[in-house]
């Protein structure tokens, strides 16, 4: 399951990309696709990439990320890389660690 | 038919003998000490046992060192981990974790490392898993409800897998670790300490529980030099080791004459002690003079002089100790007791002997090791080398200094020995002569006399003692008596010959003139 979601309306490539690992349909995996999805929706609008990757599907990748815990989201872009664990029920904590709310600021 | 717990051996020398067969097969293990205490070589020996005696491949999680560092730092004992995973026996990976790195955000698992691991073991098909220090993940993650809940998962898993784990832990304050493993560990838990006593560093092992399974309870200590780890258990206590009936000679025809004129018997050990400058070590070298004499192989550990000043003073009592040495029979090994701990010394004598083979093997004098260690330690230390060297046929020759310890280590090591000569030094007439007489000697009809060792240009030799009318005559005493004697022989003799001569005169034959017709 790669599952890409490019909500680009101009068809440039976008400023804000991220990864996000998870573990077949696991309840933290499926909680932190819907989470994620709806916080970028509010603060990023159309303006993300998210690529979603099933780790069971791909365990080589996980040495080479350096995973341990699941779900796993990893900020590509901008630079520099954040990572965040847990399945974003959160949803201040990965606003702020992501540092949205001033995505949201400039947009308005 | 009741069954014995499956164990796996950990190729560990020592280790497997306190735990009677090794570790748990198919269950975690928990090593937990100090820092610096050698839970990670003791781990990683563990796996590369496994990968190169027990054909059994091994994974090696570390979540401290990195992969690169960790195999730097182990090939100083001779481990060659690239080899091993170039070969597919061994993979290792760091698991890097850092709590400012990681934000967390709501519910998570370990998943990720459970993959991870799976893979590695899956690629190699191993059987050995360590994780060198799963405490690690404490300290990167913060939910500790968690984290509790995924350890529990993560042993049922490897044990389910049916790997054989060994985990290490960092020891906490009143607790083995720091954040309570041995909870899930139940298995088997292995206790290390690090500790210095009198400025010298002992490392020590423990078996603190071990479920299903009778293990050595005591501290054992435990050494790590080039050739890896190993544990120092004491070897015979059964006391079920054969004996042998051949006598050997001691060198010196006068004390082979004190034990029935055969000598003491192969295999036996013998202390010889007495004060400072009794010859204790002439008597040794003596020994090992006559061992080499009959193509025996014979090793020297000297903790007081360097070997060319043993060999040099030996010669001035023609004993030539430097011939055997350069046939090969004859080894010195010297070292200050100081250089290193009671348990280090112990471990070069075992390592030196295996390789040597020796039928004879002198230790001078065991009473400097009191020097580095405190008496019961020292006493335990003998009883295992004794007992080592024993076991293996070899007759141990040591030499003890009494002044320091007549009472203490020699009535501790006397219940060892089976042959005791002690020298005496006695003043009188203004001059210190040695006495040397047969403590005691199991199973030898022996002397009960007290005899003078005399030490001479020529070597050593036993003389009786002469009884005076003053009572016992020693040095120049004795002399003087055996003097006397031949002197009053020679007077007797010089008396009848001049008695003879004057009858012949008196029967009127000239003396002369006899003597004249007899030609």
């Amino acid at each position: 399951m790669k599952d890409q979601l490019r909500n680009n309306a101009h068809g440039r490539k976008p400023s804000n990309i991220f990864s996000l690992y998870v573990t077949g349909a696991s309840p933290n995996s499926s909680r932190a696709i819907t989470n994620l999805k709806n916080i970028f929706e509010r603060y990023l609008g159309s303006q993300y990439e998210l690529n979603i990757i099933d780790v069971y599907q791909q365990p080589q990748l996980v040495s080479k990320i350096d995973i341990v815990a699941l779900p796993l989201l990893v900020r590509k872009m901008p630079l520099p890389e954040r990572r965040l664990i847990g399945d974003m029920s959160d949803r201040d904590k990965v606003v702020r660690s992501l540092e949205l709310s001033k995505v949201l600021h400039e947009r308005d | 038919m009741l069954h014995s717990l499956p164990k796996v051996r950990t190729g560990i020398t020592g280790l497997d003998e306190i735990t009677l067969g090794g570790i748990p097969r198919g269950r975690p293990t928990l090593i937990c000490g100090g820092p610096g205490c050698g839970k990670t070589l003791v781990s990683i020996e563990f796996i590369v046992k496994g990968a190169t005696e027990f054909n059994e491949p091994g994974v090696f999680i570390t979540f401290e060192e990195k992969a690169e560092d960790l195999i730097a730092n182990v090939a100083s004992l001779g481990f060659d981990l690239q080899k091993l995973q170039k070969n597919k026996k061994l993979k290792v990976d760091y698991v890097r974790i850092q709590r400012k790195e990681i934000e967390e955000t709501g519910e998570y698992d370990l998943d990720g490392l459970f993959i991870r691991l799976g893979h590695a073991i899956d690629s190699i098909k191993a059987k050995r898993v360590v994780l060198d220090t799963i405490e690690n993940l404490f300290s990167g993650l913060s939910n500790e409800g968690i984290l509790r809940a995924e350890l529990r998962r993560l042993f049922m898993w490897l044990k389910e897998k049916g790997v054989t784990a060994v985990i290490t832990g960092e020891q906490g304050e009143g607790k083995l670790t720091r954040h309570g493993l041995e909870e899930y560990v139940s298995d088997c838990v292995i206790l290390l300490d690090h500790r210095v006593v009198n400025q010298i560093s002992t490392r020590r092992l423990r078996i603190v529980k071990y479920r299903g399974s009778l293990h050595g309870t005591d501290e054992y200590p435990f050494l790590i030099d080039e050739e890896g780890i190993t544990v120092l258990p004491v070897t015979s206590l059964k006391l079920d080791r054969s004996v042998s009936l051949e006598r050997i000679s001691t060198g010196i025809a006068s004390l082979d004459e004190m034990f029935s004129g055969r000598g003491f018997y192969r295999g036996s050990s013998v202390l010889i002690s007495g004060m400072a400058g009794t010859g204790k070590t002439s008597i040794a070298a003596c020994l090992i003079q006559e061992a080499c004499t009959q193509k025996e192989r014979c090793l020297f550990f000297a903790f007081e002089e360097p070997p060319a000043q043993i060999i040099r003073n030996m010669k001035s009592i023609s004993l030539d100790l430097e011939t055997p040495v350069k046939k090969g029979l004859l080894e010195f090994h010297s070292a200050r007791p100081a250089l290193y701990g009671l348990e280090l010394h112990l471990s070069t004598i075992y390592k030196v002997v295996r390789q040597f083979k020796p039928t004879m093997v002198v230790l001078d004098p065991i009473s400097n090791l009191i020097s580095v260690g405190l008496i019961n330690e020292v006493n335990s230390m003998l009883l295992r080398l004794i007992d080592f060297l024993q076991g293996q046929g070899i007759t141990v020759i040591m030499t003890s200094l009494t002044d320091v310890l007549e009472e203490r280590v020699n009535e501790g090591v006397s219940s060892l020995v089976d042959t005791w000569i002690s020298i005496k030094e006695i003043e009188a007439n203004g001059e210190r002569n040695k006495f040397l007489y047969v403590r005691k000697s199991r199973g030898i009809k022996h002397s009960n006399q007290v005899r003078e060792l005399i030490i001479s240009d020529t070597g050593l030799e036993l003389a009786e003692i002469y009884l005076g009318p003053s009572g016992i005559l020693v040095g120049s005493a004795r002399k003087e008596r055996k003097l006397q004697k031949l002197t009053g022989k020679e007077l007797k003799n010089q008396e009848l010959r001049e008695d003879i001569a004057r009858r012949r005169q008196e029967d009127g034959i000239p003396h002369k003139a006899r003597q004249r017709r007899g030609k």
